[in-house]
């Protein structure tokens, strides 16, 4: 019925790489994603099921010279109650809180969110925003090597990312935030619970006099990806925050995503919230 | 072929071995391997809650958990609450708030509900409702089961 020769769970991470170095693994953590997955069929069981909900050191936060570094199992209900991401990353704590149903956030992995790689993935937009990074953990040659990349580089399509057949995505890396900054995140859905977005949108950076710099605009289930919001960034980098401005950038928003019509919306409507909340958020931002 | 595995976990108290299917889901396992029926089937995919069970003290929805993901963990499911005497005053205040109708939600929604009030012993009715999010009635229209839970939650204050 199903491809599947083997079924391991590792309890170092050096058994774990050993194992992805070996062939084809489907990777197991949360398994809130990938059990709907296969029992639908959209996702085929490699030779190799590999649990890693056993391996050690994959969990938890901590603070890691100017960063904050989540550990790849760390639940989405571990990240609601942090104190660390609640003093460091507080907009990432509240994607959490938008997140599913506790059932869901106590089972949940940031990292099966992240290499779910769905365009409405709830913490992808507040971590591009905050310029994490991502951290794969590879044993090529016998022993183990670390590469990094940013979140915002991650993502090659739905459900499609960079991580190499041999990598374990091991932690997320978000730099401490510099004084002054400002980050919002926004979901639209139908229901607070249990909804995928509609759209989603994060915001961030350093405000100062008015104005902000170091802009970061992304934007869920808009495109096969989670986007970077350049052409808003721009509109936004170093002005200040009148409703000219404002106005500018939730412009350049709407012309700049490019949305599906599907079951959730149409693409006009996407579009239309896209300008509308984006310009909400920034008043709000411009208010703070 | 299907591919087994051995596990051994503890359910309700008792060291289960058992061996299964490595892509068989944690509610089937319950249900048609264990014969404990009263975690119940509602849509496969996450989003009503009549599955839910404790896995390790967290609630979970076991139709989205892999069996194999058992071993080494302690299960908790209605039956197992049942017995528990701390959960009396929980089950006794479903039944005096007329909180179940059709009954197929209610083993969901009491094992969400204790897993609320451990966490949040004062809770008040907001929290009971952020708390249920994940656990679908079509029956009672929520009222009777939070006004329940928020009783339970201070010894009927």
């Amino acid at each position: 019925m199903t491809g599947l020769e083997r079924y391991a769970a590792p309890q170092s991470l050096d058994e774990a790489l050993g194992i992805l170095q070996q062939g084809e693994v489907t990777i197991l953590a949360g398994g809130t994603d990938l059990m709907p997955q296969t029992k639908a069929g959209r996702i085929a069981f490699k030779p190799t099921l590999m649990n890693i909900g056993r391996v050690a050191g994959l969990k938890g936060v901590t603070l890691d010279g100017g960063h904050l570094r989540i550990a790849a199992l760390t639940t989405i209900s571990e990240l609601l109650r942090d104190p660390l991401v609640a003093q460091h990353a507080p907009v990432l704590a509240e994607a959490c809180d938008h997140f599913a149903s506790d059932q869901i956030r106590n089972a949940g992995t940031l990292g099966g969110n992240i290499n779910n790689a769905s365009p409405a993935g709830d913490t992808l937009v507040p971590l591009i925003v905050l310029d994490a990074e991502v951290e794969l953990a590879s044993k090529p040659n016998g022993s183990v090597s670390t590469r990094r990349m940013p979140l915002a580089e991650f993502f090659t399509g739905p459900g499609r990312t960079k991580r190499a057949g041999n990598e374990l995505l091991t932690a997320v890396r978000i730099p401490l935030p510099k004084p002054g900054h400002v980050a919002r995140f926004y979901k639209f859905g139908t229901r607070p619970a249990l909804d995928i977005s509609t759209i989603s949108i994060g915001i961030a950076g350093i405000k100062r006099d008015g104005a902000l710099t170091d802009t970061r605009v992304a934007f869920g289930a808009v495109a096969p990806t989670p986007v970077r919001a350049p052409r808003t960034e721009a509109a936004l980098e170093g002005r200040r925050l009148d409703s000219d401005a404002i106005e500018a950038a939730a412009g350049a928003a709407r012309d700049e995503v490019n949305p599906i019509d599907d079951v959730r919306a149409s693409a006009w409507y996407r579009k239309e919230l896209i300008h509308n909340m984006t310009k909400r958020m920034l008043d709000h931002v411009a208010q703070a | 072929m299907l591919l087994k595995h051995d596990i051994e976990f503890t359910l309700n108290g008792v060291t289960k071995r058992l061996t299964v299917d490595v892509t068989m889901n944690a509610l089937d396992l319950l249900r048609d391997v264990v014969g404990l029926t009263g975690t119940k089937y509602g849509c496969g995919e996450g989003e009503c809650g009549a599955c839910t069970i404790r896995v390790d003290g967290e609630t979970r929805n076991s139709c989205l958990m892999f069996a194999v993901d058992f071993d080494g963990r302690d299960i908790v499911t209605i039956e197992g609450l049942a017995a528990d005497p701390k959960a009396d005053a929980l089950r006794e205040s479903f039944v005096e708030h007329g909180a179940v109708q059709c009954g197929f939600c209610t083993p969901g929604m009491v094992m969400q509900a204790s897993h609320i009030l451990d966490a949040h012993p004062d809770a008040d009715a907001e929290t009971i409702k952020r708390g249920l999010e994940g656990n679908l009635c079509r029956c009672t229209g929520y009222k009777k089961i939070v006004d329940a839970v928020e009783s339970a939650c201070c010894g009927g204050r």
